[in-house]
């Protein structure tokens, strides 16, 4: 698998490491009414699409970026790549 | 010369004669022979014995397709078992033997296994060692896999050596037949950056095989002049014995370059080679496999492909027999007897299936249209063959051509689906290929050579164009396209004996039609019950037929009973190729600390932790027992001063205006408060609350840490930390950066470390106790000016630091830290010593990190803060994980000071049976205390602080230990640390 790296290029699959659904940017917030319900949803539950995923991947063997990686599961072709620094900031987690 | 069935002609090099040994035979052949064209020239028929009968087998084909002619080449550790001999390449001094066999090749004790074929049919495993149960372990299983398996292993360690490499290019084209030549000289002269791989050791395909004509030239010397004018090209590489085995995601393929498996000796080179190509287009020019019929005693050797008895004549200048018959359902068949005749072998019969006029003359054979030959003769080689009509020809050698399967198996790698094609009676690749590769040639099922080439030519334009290169190609090459036609026709029903689909695994029509009556008729079901299409070959000349078969039992048409799909690899890949260099010593990374020459100068006893080589325990003369060693290092320690090599710890630096509020979320306790020059233990949760790793942290700065991790956890920890940077607060000011092989670092233990540390710490700082008080550090120059850093913490629980120097000094300071200490008798303790101190002083490490511990069962409930958000905090709340009544981490000891613990030992209640119910936690870490005088263990148990001073059970039901302890603090030393603060 290659992944188009928004910074480096294309690199092999190999240099990464993935983690799992993107969701794990959205962090509940810990002071929330429901925190303990927020956070179990938050550990615990994932979609599994068959077909467009956003997915987290580390490229620990390279520059150490977090990227989200939006790939169909089903041919594995990637449709985007993302830092994911700029997706949590998007999404508003910089305050 | 080189045997006696050499026939004039041919691509050999007649010049030169290679030696070659067969089941202990002398013989000879030429460069350009395979060992099978040697052996079937020399006469040799009998090759090897069949799996599961052990009926005699011969060369079936020419190519990597072949099922039968297994052999095992080479002696000694250098013996590669279930060799096929068709893609053998002949060296000087070859040594090869037959296989599957118990006494002698020709007189095969275990072919008595065919007399009991009526007991052996489909399922027969499954059926018949059922049943009683017993027998399985000691009967069943040791009988089967002493007659189970084909050739034998070396049983040494292989002593060749493999390598991985990578590629890339615009255009990966898989085979070098006409439609792959065409393409690659289409796409080289466009400038295109060009790989073309093929398995053969010479290029050309079939035509190297044929009589064809490209251009008004033999086909042999076009595809030699295409191969020329490639290998002037710089930007084409050619990639000879080469097999492109797998198609990946987004144009990655993999190759096995055979680079020294046609020499006598790899002289220290790489044997064979796992390419990773990268491409932007491939194009899949693998051509086709020609595919036989069923009949009767279809598997005598000297029954072939007839391709493949055209392939041993005009390529190899070999007779496969001396009286050939035909036995064909298509045209193309027919060349053999033209080929055979033209260079002079009587064909003696050609039969073809088909009720129609005969498509030529052949001078001096009976041509049978519409025969069917049912039964065969010859033990240990065909003699002869008898016709449906009753009428027996006697003949050595029969040339048995079903059509031609395209090689589609690439184009299934991604799921892709072949689609059958009734008009030529085969499969042809479907939908979903691999990214951007098209077809081309045979494999696309257009088998003439002018459709080839024009085919090949045609799709190399379209991808330069969709590459966006001007195609500066010229004109197809021309050839003439030859008669093609073909009639379905799998099997001869009038067949009497065994009418066999797939020699590798002995899987007859029988047994496709005994699947399909017992219900496995789907056609994985049919290859799992039968077999059939397993092993080395992959079924490559076996499945489609037994799917016609299955579709004839069902009623369905071939396109509804479907077809399996192909897999990765190819062909057979060689374990050592996948590891490459990652083999023993190499197969990962082995990582040094800086004072690993100097422990290994010590004697020091290694061991591994993860990739790290660590010092276990330093032996000293007349110590013979590790634990006289670690005794010695434990009080020398505590006596006076030890030195430990810590540099594995996982060392993180952190930097940044928001580094205090970062390491408050990543830290279970807080941080923002501590001071500049301190440091600070921490504890780590992951977010659904459990502890994963601990470690302490130093303030350097007021925007400036030094985290230390566990060695184990050095990576996972980083990798955290970076995704909490990045993607959960991207707002905070902070960057990390793994230091770990950076700073060389040291533990130096021991009531007298500190008057050690002042002949190496520079004067002008001030570690006495009032200025460097327990939990302090800062940045220093040690020996005159060296840049160091210098902690006061303690794993020990003695008066102990930690100094750091950048790695380059550390061998350095280690000779300089041992030549400062000898007045105090200083020495080198290992990680034994250190797993002993931190037990005596209750310190949780692995063996109590496991996954499922709390900071509850730690005794940290109150370090979790919860005043401020943290990873974590919130799930550690949970209430299972808090019951009163939950594990805690306590200290034991055996009554009976004499008697020793082991880790893993279930604690129960005095009386208690062994039960589950009963269980009340384990011992998670023991050792023997030299400073106490016996055994000493960590571990969990049930509500353990309240019960300090009961009695408990440490059962050990492996080991056979059932031991009274007594439940004890965790700190079994300095409760009060009064020996650290010192």
């Amino acid at each position: 698998m290659i992944i188009d790296h928004p910074l480096l290029g294309p690199r092999d699959a190999q240099e990464f490491v993935i983690l799992g659904d993107a969701s794990l940017i959205d962090r509940p917030d810990w002071q929330a009414e429901d925190a303990a319900q927020q956070f179990h949803d938050y550990q615990h539950l994932r979609d599994n699409p068959a077909g467009e995923h956003r997915e987290l991947w580390f490229h620990e063997q390279g520059d150490r970026s977090w990227l989200v990686v939006t790939r169909s599961t089903l041919t594995h072709e990637v449709l985007k790549v993302e830092l994911a620094r700029d997706v949590a900031i998007a999404r508003g987690r910089n305050r | 010369m080189s045997g006696p069935y050499r026939i004039d002609g041919g691509a050999i090099d007649r010049g030169r004669s290679l030696a070659f040994r067969f089941d202990g035979r002398s013989m000879t052949g030429h460069p350009g022979d395979t060992l099978a064209s040697a052996l079937l020239a020399n006469g040799v028929r009998l090759v090897g014995r069949s799996f599961k009968y052990h009926r005699p087998r011969g060369v079936f084909s020419a190519g990597s397709e072949e099922p039968s002619a297994l052999v095992e080449l080479r002696n000694g550790a250098h013996r590669e078992p279930n060799t096929r001999a068709t893609v053998a390449e002949l060296f000087d001094g070859l040594e090869a033997f037959g296989q599957n066999y118990r006494g002698s090749l020709r007189h095969d004790l275990l072919a008595v296994n065919d007399l009991l074929a009526p007991f052996l049919s489909a399922g027969f495993y499954y059926k018949t060692f059922m049943w009683p149960k017993s027998f399985w372990e000691r009967v069943y299983e040791p009988a089967i896999r002493a007659s189970a398996g084909l050739g034998r292993l070396s049983g040494e360690a292989d002593p060749d050596s493999y390598d991985k490499g990578f590629l890339h290019c615009d255009l990966l084209i898989v085979g070098a037949g006409p439609a792959g030549l065409a393409a690659a000289l289409a796409a080289g002269r466009s400038g295109a950056r060009v790989i073309l791989a093929d398995e053969d050791f010479v290029m050309g395909g079939r035509l190297n095989a044929e009589t064809h004509e490209v251009n008004g030239r033999s086909g042999t010397d076009w595809a030699a002049k295409a191969v020329r004018e490639l290998a002037s090209m710089d930007r084409v590489r050619l990639l000879l014995r080469t097999t492109v085995v797998g198609a990946w995601d987004h144009g990655v393929y993999s190759a096995l370059e055979r680079r020294t498996d046609h020499l006598a000796a790899s002289n220290g080179k790489p044997r064979q080679i796992l390419w990773r190509i990268y491409s932007k287009r491939a194009i899949l020019a693998a051509g086709a496999t020609e595919r036989p019929i069923a009949f009767g005693g279809n598997d005598r050797p000297g029954v072939m492909l007839a391709g493949a008895v055209r392939a041993y004549a005009n390529r190899f200048a070999v007779g496969a027999g001396r009286r050939v018959g035909l036995f064909t359902n298509n045209d193309d068949g027919w060349r053999t007897a033209a080929d055979l005749t033209a260079r002079g072998i009587e064909v003696a019969a050609v039969i073809d299936v088909r009720d129609r006029r005969p498509l030529a003359d052949v001078p001096g054979a009976r041509i049978l249209m519409g025969g069917r030959v049912t039964a065969t003769w010859g033990r240990r080689g065909l003699k002869g063959v008898e016709l449906a009509s009753g009428e027996r020809i006697a003949l050595d050698c029969l040339a048995v051509s079903g059509g031609w399967n395209p090689n589609v198996h690439l184009t299934c790698h991604h799921g892709g689906r072949p689609l059958w094609r009734p008009e030529i009676t085969a499969f042809v690749p479907g939908g979903g290929l691999p990214e951007g590769m098209t077809v081309a040639g045979a494999a696309n099922g257009t088998f003439t050579t002018a459709a080839a080439l024009a085919g090949g030519h045609r799709a190399a334009a379209a991808v330069l164009d969709g590459l966006g290169v001007s195609v500066a190609a010229g004109e197809a090459p021309g050839a003439s396209d030859e008669a093609a036609g073909v009639s379905a026709f799998w099997h001869v029903r009038e067949s009497r004996g065994r009418a066999w689909l797939d020699l590798q695994n002995d899987v007859t029509v029988k047994d496709v039609v005994q699947a399909h009556r017992e219900g496995f008729r789907s056609v994985e079901h049919l290859k799992r019950y039968t077999t059939l299409g397993m092993a080395t070959d992959q079924g490559k000349t076996a499945n489609v037929g037994a799917l016609a078969i299955m579709a004839e039992q069902t009623g369905r048409t071939i396109a509804e009973t479907g077809t399996t799909v192909f897999r990765p690899p190819y062909t057979p890949v060689p374990i050592a190729a996948f590891a490459g260099r990652s083999r023993g010593r190499e197969f990962r990374p082995t990582r040094l600390t800086p004072s690993h020459d100097w422990a290994a100068g010590q004697g020091a006893v290694f061991i591994e932790a993860g990739m790290w080589l660590r010092a276990q325990w330093f032996p000293r003369p007349g110590e013979t027992h590790w634990r006289q060693s670690v005794d010695r290092e434990v009080l020398q320690t505590r006596g006076s001063v030890g030195i430990c090599d810590v540099t594995t710890l996982g060392k993180i630096d952190i930097q940044g205006r928001d580094a205090a509020e970062f390491l408050n979320k990543v830290y279970a306790n807080g941080f923002a408060k501590l001071a500049v020059g301190k440091v600070r233990y921490g504890l780590m949760l992951r977010e659904d609350g459990i502890a994963y790793d601990d470690g302490t942290t130093a303030r350097l700065g007021d925007h400036h840490f030094v985290m230390t991790t566990t060695t184990a956890n050095a990576v996972l920890v980083f990798r955290n930390m970076e995704f909490a940077r990045q993607c959960l607060w991207p707002g905070l000011d902070v960057h990390l950066i793994s230091a770990t092989e950076q700073w060389a670092q040291f533990a130096v233990a021991g009531p007298n470390s500190r008057s050690l540390l002042r002949k190496i710490v520079d004067p002008e700082h001030d570690i006495s106790n009032e200025a460097f008080p327990f939990m302090a550090c800062g940045e220093i120059g040690v020996c005159g000016g060296t840049p160091g850093r210098l902690f006061r913490i303690s794993f020990s629980g003695e008066l102990a630091y930690e100094i750091a120097v950048p790695a380059r000094y550390g061998e350095s300071l280690m000779a300089a830290l041992m030549a400062a200490g000898e007045e105090f008798d200083a020495f080198a303790y290992g990680t034994e010593a250190l797993g002993v101190m931190r037990v005596e002083k209750g310190h949780a490490a692995g063996p109590e990190l496991i996954g499922q511990t709390t900071a509850r069962m730690l005794g940290m409930q109150r370090t979790v803060s919860k005043k401020k958000d943290c990873i974590g905090n919130i799930l550690s709340e949970r209430p299972e994980m808090n019951r009163e009544d939950g594990l805690e981490l306590m200290g034991f000891r055996p009554i009976d000071r004499s008697q020793e613990l082991s880790a893993g030992a279930h604690f129960l209640a005095p009386g208690a049976e062994a039960t589950m119910e009963n269980d009340e936690g384990w011992l998670t870490s023991v050792a023997w205390s030299p400073e106490l005088g016996h055994a000493i263990g960590l571990g969990f148990i049930r509500n353990g602080h309240a019960r300090v001073g009961e009695t408990v059970r440490a059962w050990d039901g492996v080991r056979g230990r059932d031991v009274p302890v007594e439940i004890v603090s965790a700190h079994f030393l300095d409760p009060d640390g009064e020996r650290l603060r010192g």
